[in-house]
């Protein structure tokens, strides 16, 4: 290190501990104070503007004994709305601890409440994950909302001592052909690119999902994985009186100012023209992927140096929610010093400052004697790192502004006793006409050649045709650990590079089954998600969630919330793997009409030996190929009855979470021992699709003769190809390997039959069809682009 | 053989470098672009990513990179016949080596103006570079390409001078990805010893992971040119 570093080091020290000037008179006079607070406590507040309700602005009185000072208000109205406090969904959520058993908890090193769920894979490696949403910013401001998205929930996997090596990203979009799609989709892909590519992380897989419930309100949902040594793993808390309070990354600016509370809590209808007052500002943060890249780099050479005490990342509610949360857990008081924030807008006021949601900025907790390293770790990275305050005792949270007291609360009235909801919930009168009118009365194709054509059309389907369009503008291969990524069922990463140890994740949701049957509908998102997990040869082991639902105020909303909830948490109690984690996003509605329920189940795996993994498609000719499972005349719900028909009523499949748990069992094993050469999961658009795109992988056809399952099943050709029955999965297996597979089927009681053999240039059902296989590719890869590249 | 890989704030692809370098049996060693100090390094490879955010242009900050000053140095004018610091350029690395006038041409916006991620085909047309010595002339290989200005540019009197003095070192099969003109992937300087490449070798080293091992012998032919120099 050069003399010239060191001396850099030490004015970033004085840098970081730089007190902050006196106020002028006039300034003074403008500042709402704690003081002041109590010789005016009749001065009327704008708390209705900001979201809360008049017993909400009630209850913080009685907290304090006094009104809130217009800092104190703004923290408890950020940190009180529905985004930051899941005040309504909070008494259903408490199901998923609850039903979480020892024996789930076995691999469980941290469980929901922290940012994110950690789970042991051995060999001393831990994995972090969780899902968020950033839907309603994305709507305003595709490219930004939907790359801070990703930012956000990187940040999330940081502040747990992780390493981010891995994002997937669940997007849901109106109409293909909807002029606002092209508006939004667009934008939404590129920032989720633009931003994931930037910061090295590999894109894995995800969701490109088509509906009109989505046109005024698109979900996109961020997921991502870190991996950490059991020994690096730190906690958002703040212990050790005496300890300081380091404020480190970008600096704070104007951006998303009440975004969280506005954009997350109320329509977009209500104050659309800002006319109602200043302070709902429909802003959505701007975010900057290399200053996030370098923090990730920062923080992780921070961890190493064991400089880190506690750490909290800056996400929705910003300083508000950072300092508050940190106090809460740990010795529940802290001194801030707000006017020490370094500022890109020197105008800011003070609760302008708590509510800013200006991206890439961590809080940590640093012993004073590992102050100087750990400025010397930021000023190699470039990063601004300020000594906002420290740790105190006493329980209370003290925010001064320039030696003025302007916040004075107890840390957890804020983070964690805000109001809960338990509100009315009511099953909708229309679900049973809905579910009355079953795709039974659909017209189904009589011939071979209407099954031909069908099986060509829904290939090019919106929801079924080739998503590289939005794939092939995501990195996939950054960081050297990709083994299977989209369009396989799972993304799977090596996570050791010795052992070849890592892990396989997938996420899935079919909302059409969701709004057929919310609880049932849930534990099939579950089990695709499972499946898919299993099939790339994954052991399930934690689970995260998305919950996209519409108005929490709606009560049948509410109640496909507590029906999707109680869903997941009882399926996931019958497999044995723990939520370890998750996002509720509500208010994901236009106008009245609230979207299909859309709860996102992302399920993480263990893999052995990545190397094992099994991809969707076979590579040569000669595989033999296998249906798993039983088909039944199942769609409800369907790919077939919503492209072909327009038509959503009837039931969702029926949902069988043991047979589930058998068929990943036989899976993993049957990969394990080398005896799988492919294996996809049947989901949307069943075994038509599941054979269209295996073929298509590496564009080696199939011959396959549909009669011996027919006959077994009691279904006819049309009902084998397009059911959406779940636990079924079409698997390719060495010649030599037959005997042994089959074996393993009995042995797990799985139902097993063959179907024909990999080959040719064509897929090809005897007596039926035949299709070639580059005519499939045609139209499977034209749709997106003939719509998206107008 | 030490060959050292170059960690700009904002490199994405360097610890993947640093793998490759390793796997083909080098020893791969960490430079800082803040440190004029190339540790004794026999190559340098300039790796992937967004260098400074790509802020500006892509390379344009890195060029005045401390470590940077050193390279060049060493690295030698472009048109010189004598052989100077071996460098790899992948990528944005590539971008720094043209910003840094190591390299004749630029690299500019997808045609398509898409970020793209795909397995691409290439010809190596040039074998004898410090990087390609151990392909042979006409090789087609398979490498991940993953850009979103990686458009080659340059007037036609460069491109004809590059295509007549043989500096061409690899041209893109199949699809031109990003509108790069004449197909071209990479180019050398004159000496052979600079090359820069769209396509990234370094994730194509290891089966499983990519899509093939066509890339290692980027890595193998540094290591054999250095050892045989």
């Amino acid at each position: 290190m050069s003399n010239d570093s060191i001396s850099t080091y030490g004015s970033d020290l004085d840098a970081a501990l730089d007190g902050g000037s006196s106020l002028t008179l006039e300034q003074r006079s403008s500042l709402d104070t704690v003081d002041r607070a109590r010789e005016t406590p009749t001065v009327a507040q704008p708390w209705s503007e900001l979201g809360l309700k008049a017993d909400e602005y009630a209850k913080i009185h009685e907290i304090l004994g006094r009104r809130p000072t217009a800092s104190e208000l703004a923290m408890y109205s950020v940190m009180w709305s529905e985004h930051c406090s899941y005040k309504s969904s909070k008494v259903h959520l408490r199901q998923f601890g609850d039903k979480t058993t020892d024996a789930m908890r076995e691999h469980l090193l941290v469980g929901i409440g922290e940012n994110a769920g950690v789970v042991d894979i051995g060999q001393g490696w831990a994995v972090t994950f969780k899902i968020e949403s950033h839907n309603h910013p994305s709507y305003v401001e595709p490219y930004q909302g939907a790359a801070t998205g990703v930012g956000g929930i990187v940040r999330d996997i940081m502040s747990m001592g992780a390493r981010p090596v891995a994002i997937m990203d669940p997007l849901r979009f109106g109409a293909l052909d909807h002029p606002d799609t092209l508006r939004v989709l667009p934008g939404i892909v590129a920032g989720v690119g633009g931003y994931g590519n930037c910061l090295g992380l590999p894109n894995i897989g995800g969701e490109v999902v088509f509906d009109p419930c989505y046109q005024g309100n698109p979900l996109v949902n961020a997921l991502c994985v870190g991996t950490m040594k059991h020994e690096d793993i730190h906690l958002a808390n703040a212990t050790g009186e005496g300890n300081l309070v380091v404020l480190f990354g970008a600096r704070t600016g104007g951006d998303g100012i009440g975004g969280v509370s506005v954009l997350a809590s109320e329509t977009f209808d209500d104050n659309a023209d800002g006319s109602s007052g200043p302070a709902k500002r429909p802003s959505v943060q701007v975010g900057d992927p290399f200053a996030e890249k370098v923090l990730i780099e920062c923080c992780l050479d921070l961890f190493q140096a064991k400089v880190v005490a506690g750490i909290q990342d800056l996400g929705g509610a910003g300083l508000s929610c950072a300092t508050s949360e940190l106090a809460s857990a740990g010795d529940g008081g802290m001194l801030i010093h707000l006017d020490r924030a370094p500022l890109r807008d020197s105008t800011l006021r003070p609760e302008e400052i708590l509510m800013s949601e200006s991206q890439e900025r961590m809080m940590a907790i640093v012993r004073p004697d590992d102050l100087p390293a750990f400025i010397g770790i930021t000023s190699k990275w470039d990063v601004e790192a300020t000594v906002l305050g420290e740790v105190t005792e006493g329980g209370r949270l003290v925010v001064l502004w320039h030696g003025e007291t302007i916040v004075d609360v107890p840390p957890r009235s804020v983070a964690h006793d805000g109001p809960v909801y338990d509100r009315p919930l009511a099953r909708p009168a229309s679900l049973d006409k809905r579910q009355a009118d079953t795709a039974d009365r659909l017209p189904r194709p009589s011939t071979d050649h209407e099954l031909a054509a069908l099986v060509l059309r829904m290939t090019g389907s919106p929801n079924l045709s080739s998503r590289a369009w939005v794939t092939d503008q995501y990195d996939r291969y950054v960081q050297g650990n990709t083994t299977l990524a989209m369009p396989d069922d799972a993304g799977v990463i090596r996570v050791d590079e010795e052992s070849s140890l890592g892990v396989a994740i997938a996420t899935d949701c079919n909302a059409r089954f969701v709004a057929l049957d919310p609880y049932t509908g849930t534990q099939l998102a579950l089990a695709e998600s499972y499946r898919n997990v299993g099939v790339a040869g994954g052991k399930p082991l934690a689970v995260t969630n998305c919950l996209n639902f519409g108005s929490p105020e709606d009560p049948a909303v509410m109640w496909q919330f507590a029906e999707a909830v109680r869903g997941l948490a009882d399926g996931c109690q019958t497999l044995g793997i723990p939520v370890t984690g998750g996002n509720v996003s509500l208010y994901n509605q236009t106008g009245n009409t609230p979207i299909h329920p859309t709860p996102v189940v992302g399920v993480l795996g263990v893999m052995q030996d990545v190397s094992k993994r099994t991809p969707s498609g076979w590579r040569s000719s000669g595989a033999q190929l296998f249906l798993l499972g039983t088909t039944r005349d199942e769609f409800g719900g369907s790919e077939w009855a919503w492209s072909e028909h327009a038509h959503l009523g009837g039931l969702p499949p029926t949902v069988d979470l043991e047979a589930e748990r058998s068929l990943a069992e036989l899976l993993i094993a049957a990969g394990t021992d080398g005896l799988l050469l492919a294996g996809h999961d049947l989901s949307d658009g069943g075994l038509a699709t599941a054979l269209v795109e295996s073929c298509l992988r590496y564009g080696v056809g199939a011959s396959v003769s549909l009669d011996a399952a027919c006959a077994r099943d009691h279904v006819d050709a049309f009902t084998l190809l397009f059911s959406e029955s779940t636990a079924r999965v079409l698997v390719a297996v060495q010649p030599e390997s037959m005997q042994a597979f089959t074996q393993a089927c009995e042995g797990k009681g799985v139902p097993v039959i063959a179907l024909g053999a990999s080959g040719g240039e064509a897929l090809t059902v005897s007596g039926r069809f035949s299709l070639p296989v580059e005519e499939l590719r045609a139209v499977h890869t034209a749709t997106l682009p003939a719509v998206l590249n107008s | 053989m030490r060959i050292g890989v170059v960690t700009f704030p904002g490199s994405l692809d360097d610890r993947d470098a640093l793998r490759a370098v390793r796997i083909a049996g080098g020893i791969p060693v960490p430079l800082w672009h803040g440190d004029a100090e190339l540790h004794n390094v026999d190559a340098v490879v300039l790796p992937g990513g967004f260098s400074y955010g790509d802020y500006l242009r892509c390379g344009a900050i890195a060029r005045f990179a401390p470590v940077m000053s050193e390279i060049s140095r060493l690295a030698g004018p472009p048109d010189a016949t004598a052989p100077g610091l071996p460098v790899l350029g992948i990528c944005n690395g590539f971008q720094v080596l043209c910003e840094s006038h190591l390299l004749p041409g630029a690299l500019v916006r997808n045609d398509h103006r898409h970020f793209i991620c795909r397995d691409q085909k290439l010809r190596i047309e040039r074998t004898n570079t410090t990087w390609t010595n151990g392909y042979a002339a006409g090789d087609e290989i398979v490498i991940p390409l993953k850009n979103q200005e990686g458009g080659y540019v340059a007037d036609t009197a460069t491109l004809d001078r590059l295509e007549g003095e043989g500096q061409v070192v690899a041209r893109y099969l199949d699809v031109n990805p990003n509108g790069s003109y004449r197909d071209i992937a990479g180019v050398s300087n004159a000496s052979g010893t600079v090359v820069g490449l769209m396509p990234h070798p370094e994730h194509a080293v290891e089966l499983g992971y990519g899509p093939g091992t066509d890339g290692l012998c980027f890595f193998t032919s540094a290591l054999q040119g250095v050892l045989s120099a």
